[in-house]
């Protein structure tokens, strides 16, 4: 009895057959998702996770206060800070060195959404090149320059 | 007078061994249509990128380049002689297959032999040896396995496919492929029925049937059996390399090629088309378009079996035996009958 219905089932077959190729006939006249590279450029999206930077207030100060919550939220553990005093009056401490080893870093945003301050960001720079080990360990000035 | 024989060699084998890169970027591209990419554009002749036309140009030089590396174990003869005797069935069966009408006195085939059909049939049976050589002389397991499969598989279907030519040759009343041509052109297509519409459901069948039996034999999708990268890595092709691998890529395509052209001589009416060909047109303008539409219906048919290559899911073997043996022969055979029991109380025509 088993073997009559699959011998049914072959043939009934067919139309779905045509109806597979109906589905790939309009695939195959659909718009194309491939990106041509080098000519053109994915453009990530609004919220996009790529490197970091560290912000700037409205008088071009920093303005991180070397908190220590984005390093302790941190997964990773790739956020290094060395605090120091501050020179303006409206905070404590600002670091002498905001160190992130760009390669440990995973870029779960923890760090941005840690900061209490709005200081950390991650910006949708995606395609990050280095030539040596060295040049994956952003600095606080690397990291301000952005 | 011969040297128009030779002229009509040369043009065939020039139109198999150019219509396989042809076929071959037709293949990556649909196939990257149909997934939504864009497939080889980069490939470039003198700067001209033409949508990575010249890609298989590329892929033969780079073939033509690598390491023919023989393995040690393999039995040197055989090893040597599958790529070969997988590639020249199909192009021998070329032969006899019409590809246009006549211009002047010549007519656009290269031998009108009298058993046509069933010399393409014998010819074609002689590529399964190929394969199978090709697995066994490769010494490896995974060679050896791909062959068997293959061979159990071109044998199983090439009784269908013999069942739907035999319906063809009882349309057309001959087995003469000139004459299988006039037929069709004098009543009508032999996928209609071949000049008696009451057939036309048993000629669609037929045509169906022997279509899926040729995606069989030539063992593409969704049949390619031999080929399996989980179990069977390459198949029986798995030890061949470099030009010898290519033979046997350019073996399926021809062979493509060959099934296709002879699903349109013994279905689709050939070189004929009605209102654009003539059989009694003989001039040269006359031929050229009767191999054009000719060549129109065997690159339509082509690109339908791409079409369905990236649509279907393959079979696993067991169901491709069933389907063989439990579906397409039982319903060839019946389809056979159907039509003799017709054509004989229709009486000689």
């Amino acid at each position: 009895m088993a073997k009559r219905s699959l011998r049914v089932a072959v043939w009934l077959l067919l139309p779905a057959v045509v109806k597979g190729m109906l589905v790939t006939l309009r695939r195959f006249f659909a718009r194309k998702t491939t990106l041509r590279y080098p000519e053109e450029r994915h453009v990530p999206r609004k919220g996009y996770r790529g490197e970091h930077r560290l912000k700037k207030d409205d008088q071009g100060r920093m303005k991180c206060v070397a908190c220590f919550m984005c390093q302790t939220a941190c997964p990773a553990e790739c956020i290094t800070i060395v605090a120091g005093p501050s020179p303006w009056a409206d905070r404590d401490k600002i670091p002498v060195k905001f160190d992130i080893d760009m390669l440990k870093c995973i870029y779960c945003g923890m760090c941005e959404e840690a900061c209490p301050c709005d200081a950390i960001e991650l910006t949708p720079t995606y395609n990050i090149v280095a030539t040596s080990r060295a040049e994956k360990l952003y600095d606080i000035n690397k990291l301000l320059s952005r | 007078m011969n040297a128009w024989v030779l002229a009509k060699i040369g043009f065939v084998l020039l139109l198999i061994l150019q219509g396989v890169p042809i076929l071959i970027w037709l293949e990556r591209k649909i196939s990257a249509f149909i997934q939504g990419r864009l497939g080889p554009n980069r490939t470039a002749l003198f700067g001209i990128r033409a949508a990575g036309f010249f890609q298989p140009v590329a892929d033969a030089i780079k073939l033509f380049f690598k390491e023919d590396i023989t393995p040690s174990m393999v039995d040197r003869f055989l090893y040597f002689a599958a790529p070969i005797l997988v590639f020249v069935p199909p192009v021998l069966a070329f032969c006899v297959i019409p590809f246009g009408n006549q211009i002047g006195d010549e007519h656009l085939q290269i031998a009108n032999l009298p058993i046509g059909i069933l010399f393409v049939m014998s010819v074609l049976s002689v590529g399964v040896y190929g394969i199978a050589f090709g697995g066994w002389a490769s010494h490896s397991k995974y060679s050896l396995l791909g062959g068997l499969r293959s061979s159990a598989q071109m044998i199983s279907y090439e009784l269908s496919l013999g069942l739907s030519i035999m319906l063809a040759i009882m349309l057309s009343g001959t087995v003469d492929m000139r004459g299988i041509i006039r037929h069709q052109v004098e009543h009508g297509w032999n996928i209609i029925g071949g000049g008696n519409l009451a057939l036309a459901p048993f000629g669609i069948l037929g045509a169906i049937l022997f279509y899926a039996a040729s995606l069989a034999e030539n063992n593409r999708l969704p049949f390619d059996l031999p080929e399996c990268e989980a179990e069977l890595v390459a198949g029986y092709h798995t030890e061949y390399s470099s030009m010898k691998y290519a033979m046997f890529m350019l073996a399926e395509y021809a062979a493509m090629i060959t099934m296709s052209a002879l699903l349109t001589t013994l279905f689709l009416g050939g070189w004929h088309f009605p209102g654009i060909t003539d059989i009694n047109d003989h001039s040269l303008l006359g031929g050229l378009i009767s191999h054009a539409v000719f060549a129109a219906k065997v690159g339509t048919i082509l690109m339908v079996s791409m079409w369905i290559r990236w649509t279907l899911p393959r079979y696993r073997y067991d169901q491709l035996m069933n389907l063989g043996w439990k579906a397409l022969v039982p319903a060839a055979l019946a389809n056979l009958a159907v039509v003799a029991v017709i054509e004989v109380l229709r009486g000689p025509t």
